[in-house]
């Protein structure tokens, strides 16, 4: 009831100006977009890539028949609960920082004994390909919700880390000049009828990165955070984000690390 | 073999909601690939429900339900504990039955 009247109070007052018409437009689409993923919100087929990423998640596989339980994602091997809300973070073992999908690739290289060519491999799926990588997030991202989000600059690296997904965020670059920062600095910015956040906010970072990994309707595919980059990547003309680069854990770090208090709520759904 | 359905079921008054989530690429067959050729259409055709083993709901889908279709349903009566059983049909007669138990 609030949300109408309010809205017939903006019609009222900017009803004989083509700008504030467009304006009202505008925020009418957003509602209309709110009410749209409210109502996806109930049965969102992430929990297909869920269900389909536990089973994998304890089949033997790979040249060695090992599963991934024991596969060590910061809490110790084998736990999965939690663990998610706390990456990207610094691992000894690897001596760098990972984020989840490059700590998959590692357990299945040092579990599995898959190449590391083989675990990067087809990771964003596609209607005829369904992508392992995918389902794996959409389980263990899946184990943190509710969990608030916790990644600690302890380490060094894991400092440094942030430090380089800080400027890569603020870089101009490319055939454009975008930075991430051009679309994600500003409040009230938008790509088509999509609103962004404002990822140098607290409140917008979060929003943002507790969002992510999310089924996206449009492409009917479940998408992990490190897909999110690279199509950011792409959108702003930039060369190709490789997948788990220490760029993309860079900046990934940067973003958690600025979405660090706010409650994890993925996998989500989206447009 | 299809990957299985999510399925919940759950007492509401004197009905029972049921809400099902199935995996299928639910193609049209009016896509066309890379190559320009048609690509086939590939659906569920038909989808039935029971409840203990008496039947509550039958449906018969075209290409115009989403991929990964949701479902969601009531029928009158139906207990806790009781069974619910979902079947699909594809138009290549593939098959996928899954049961959940009412709470």
């Amino acid at each position: 009831m609030r949300v109408v009247k309010r809205r017939a109070a903006q019609a009222a007052a900017c009803a004989l100006t083509l700008g504030a018409a467009i304006v009202f437009a505008q925020s009418n689409t957003v509602d209309e977009i709110a009410k749209y993923r409210a109502a996806l919100q109930d049965g969102n087929p992430a929990e297909l890539w869920e269900a389909r990423g536990e089973d994998l998640w304890k089949q033997k596989r790979g040249p060695k028949n090992a599963s991934l339980e024991a596969c060590d994602l910061g809490l110790g091997p084998g736990v999965v609960k939690g663990a998610y809300a706390e990456l990207p973070r610094y691992f000894a073992d690897a001596d760098r920082v990972m984020d989840l999908e490059s700590r998959l690739v590692w357990c299945m290289v040092t579990l599995q004994g898959v190449s590391e060519a083989d675990a990067k491999r087809g990771v964003f799926g596609s209607p005829d390909r369904k992508s392992d990588m995918e389902a794996y997030v959409a389980y263990v991202t899946s184990q943190s919700r509710g969990v608030k989000m916790n990644v600690a600059l302890r380490h060094p690296k894991e400092e440094e880390a942030y430090r380089l997904g800080e400027k890569m965020f603020y870089f101009r670059g490319g055939t454009h000049d975008f930075a991430c920062a051009t679309c994600h600095g500003e409040d009230g910015k938008r790509i088509r009828l999509q609103d962004l956040p404002n990822l140098t906010t607290k409140d917008g970072a979060q929003k943002a990165y507790t969002t992510w990994p999310a089924y996206r309707v449009s492409q009917g595919e479940l998408r992990s955070f490190q897909w999110r980059l690279n199509d950011c990547f792409r959108q702003q003309r930039f060369p190709e984000l490789v997948f788990a680069s220490d760029a993309s854990v860079a900046l990934t770090m940067f973003l958690a690390h600025n979405a660090n208090g706010a409650a994890f709520d993925a996998p989500a759904i989206k447009r | 073999m299809p990957d299985p359905m999510k399925i919940r079921a759950s007492v509401v008054g004197d009905s029972t909601e049921v809400k099902v989530l199935m995996s299928h690429e639910m193609e049209t067959g009016q896509r066309k690939d890379a190559q320009g050729k048609t690509i086939p259409a590939w659906h569920i055709q038909s989808v039935a429900a029971t409840w203990n083993g008496k039947t509550v709901l039958t449906a018969e889908w075209g290409p115009a339900v989403s991929k990964n279709p949701f479902l969601s349903f009531k029928f009158k009566g139906g207990a806790k504990g009781d069974k619910v059983q979902i079947t699909w049909t594809d138009n290549r007669g593939e098959k996928r039955t899954d049961e959940a138990v009412i709470a």
